[in-house]
């Protein structure tokens, strides 16, 4: 996808103030150490990339910061301030927005439906309001409508607007998701690997894509990917995970010169 | 030429979350409408008021209410039959302690109880799924009837165990009692039947509904996105509830009058239900009508026909329904497992582009 971002994207967000701050997470199931004290912060605007190979703990991460699991030592800061216990839906409601390694749209709902659905927590018309389909009720809904429709124009899926998610090839899906994450208009994005199982071309697209959120709507993103080409080129700044540790963090740049990455990860002979 | 729209012309967002999207369509309904209020009362008569249509319009409120549970949050429930019957004695402790009260709003407030009620048995299922949550929900359905029929004091200490209706009016007519005319025995059905659609269809277009829907096909992915897990389940429990309920006051006061729990709402009832869900269409409003329509009606045509027309003696007509009725609905499940909402769909599709398919 050639250089896209460049080195000016480098200098971005560096005098920004932390959007979230994980400070020694540790996580374990049963005797499994999926984290074990990992410490690094998201800056307020930036791509953040999370890499590590197969079962590094990257996943779990991600899940740590949308609440759906919860570590035995550390402490997550948004904001500056300690979040406390949180599930899921209240996390959403903080603006944090993701998608899954592994696509997990409504399969039988349709893709408007689906975005439509992204948008819950800005949705705020009450029960007794729709059950009678009042004013209210109606023009919060088509307003919703229109921007769900703006979305739909971004990520080029009008033909798709009508059509259940379930039966869409994989890489119409992954965009889809993306589109619900959109959808809530999200203070931070989390992405589990956006171009696992894509094509160089998809990959493009859906790199353009990160880099347009970022760019046009500010939203600060971390996002966990494989390919090393497409994590050099669009990300600010690089976590690099091993075994639940932390073994590197910087610039694209020095994550590339890192030593202990190159041997647990990268492994290129130089 | 039927249908006459050639693409998408719809300009405006609130146009495409209406109800009825062709206007051919909207015309059409209030045909039906107007045929449904202002002609068959005109023409009802005993047999087709207790045969079919207030049979079919109490069955569809049931049915609507259990597709709200299970077509549309995808909870299953096997306790529809106890939930009737919470609705139906609610009814009747309503209207014996209160006189005064006028019955709508005895069958309004006996659908609320029900929806308390369901909301205690829908707790399990934020813990339990599927096949574990079934057997809950069957729990609830014996321990239901049990309670009714254990308790003197929920049958006013009846000597015969039974609850019968007291007589009411709305507007001066009778509409429970001996003395109800069929017009009035179908109108007050219909009146709340089509009431309970429209409320059906407004929370299933929102995001009451979408948040329903998202539980129901991914539950995980629904909390991420800001979907409140026990909210949106014990809403739609108590929803759910609240329509079946309904129906079972009705079934009690205006249909049958006089009934007794394990016979009116046994577990045959709630596998009458689901069947009626299945059958219509999961997560389909037109679905819940035709599917009861199908299950109340498969019946009693039969009857005519090999009673009727064929002239077979009644005992055999009676238990050979049983096996055509269950072969017929195992062949239509086989044929079509999305339901008649599906096949209508597919139809009207097809009606739409006639004669130019491409
Ligand atoms: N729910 C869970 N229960 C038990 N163990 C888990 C669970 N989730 C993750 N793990 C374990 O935690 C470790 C880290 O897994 P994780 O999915 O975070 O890796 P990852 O870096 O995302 O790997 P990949 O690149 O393959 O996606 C693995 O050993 C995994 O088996
Ligand atoms: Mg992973």
């Amino acid at each position: 996808m050639g250089d896209v971002a460049g080195s000016e994207r480098a200098s971005m967000g560096e005098s920004k103030p932390p959007l979230m701050e994980l400070r020694g997470i540790t996580l374990r199931f049963g005797g499994v150490l999926a984290i074990s004290d990992v410490s690094f912060d998201i800056r307020e605007g930036e791509i953040r990339a999370i890499i590590g190979p197969n079962g590094a703990g990257k996943s779990s991460m991600l899940n740590v910061i949308s609440g759906f699991y919860h570590p035995q030592e550390g402490n997550i800061l948004f904001r500056g301030e300690v979040r406390p216990f949180m599930r899921p839906h209240r996390v959403a409601a903080l603006g944090i927005a993701r998608t899954f390694q592994n696509i997990a749209l409504f399969k039988r709902m349709t893709t408007l439906d689906n975005i439509m659905t992204g948008r819950m927590t800005l949705m705020k018309s009450s029960f007794a309001a729709q059950a009678l389909w009042w004013g209210s009720a109606e023009r919060e809904e088509s307003a919703h409508r229109e921007k769900a429709e703006e979305i739909i124009d971004f990520l080029g899926i009008q033909a798709i607007r009508k059509v259940p998610v379930g039966t869409l090839p994989y890489g119409l899906q992954k965009r889809v998701e993306l589109g619900r994450a959109l959808a809530a208009e999200p203070r931070l994005l989390l992405l589990d690997e956006p171009m696992a199982g894509m094509n160089v071309e998809e990959k493009e697209d859906m790199s353009r894509f990160i880099l347009d959120v970022n760019d046009e709507f500010g939203t600060t993103i971390a996002l966990i990917e494989h390919d090393m080409g497409v994590v050099m080129d669009i990300s600010d700044r690089i976590v690099v995970m091993d075994y639940g540790k932390k073994i590197g963090d910087g610039k694209p740049g020095e994550i590339r010169k890192n030593q202990d990455v190159i041997d647990a990860y990268l492994g290129v002979p130089h | 030429m039927l249908y006459r729209e050639a693409g998408e012309f719809r300009t405006s967002y609130p146009d495409d979350s209406q109800t009825f999207p062709i206007s051919f369509d909207k015309y059409r309904y209030y045909a039906i409408l107007a045929v449904l209020v202002v002609v068959v009362p005109l023409v009802i008569n005993d047999y087709w008021a207790n045969a079919v249509l207030v049979p079919v319009l109490v069955w569809s409120i049931a049915a609507l209410g259990l597709n709200i549970l299970t077509g549309y949050c995808g909870q299953i429930s096997l306790g529809t039959g106890g939930f009737m019957a919470v609705g139906a004695y609610g009814c009747y402790k309503l209207m014996t302690a209160f006189p005064d009260l006028n019955i709508i709003f005895c069958i309004v407030l006996s659908g609320a109880i029900t929806a308390g009620v369901g909301i205690i048995f829908g707790l399990p299922s934020l813990r339990i799924k599927g096949f574990y949550l079934a057997v809950a929900t069957l729990a609830a359905q014996f321990f239901l009837v049990w309670l009714f029929n254990s308790f003197p004091w929920f049958y006013n200490y009846s000597a015969s165990g039974q609850i019968t209706v007291p007589e009411r009016t709305v507007l001066g007519f009778p509409v429970t009692g001996p003395y109800t005319e069929p017009w009035a025995k179908y109108l007050i059905c219909l009146a709340f039947a089509f009431a309970l659609a429209w409320l059906a269809r407004n929370l299933t277009r929102g995001s009451v509904g979408r948040s329903w829907m998202a539980i129901r096909d991914m539950d995980i992915a629904a909390e991420i996105i800001g979907v409140n897990p026990l909210k949106a389940k014990l809403q739609a429990f108590a929803v759910s509830s609240f329509f079946v309920g309904i129906a079972g006051a009705l079934f009690f006061s205006v249909y049958l009058g006089a009934v007794e729990a394990s016979e009116a709402f046994g577990i045959n009832q709630s596998f009458l239900v689901l069947f009626m869900v299945i059958i219509g269409g999961l997560g389909s409003i037109f679905g819940s009508f035709a599917g009861a329509a199908f299950i109340v009606l498969l019946p009693v045509l039969l009857k005519n026909l090999l009673v009727g027309k064929l002239s077979w003696p009644t005992d055999i007509a009676t238990n050979s329904e049983f096996i055509i009725v269950g072969a017929l609905i195992i062949f239509f499940l086989i044929v079509e497992p999305h339901g008649l909402a599906h096949l209508a769909r597919l139809f009207k599709e097809k009606l739409r582009l006639w004669p130019f398919p491409h």
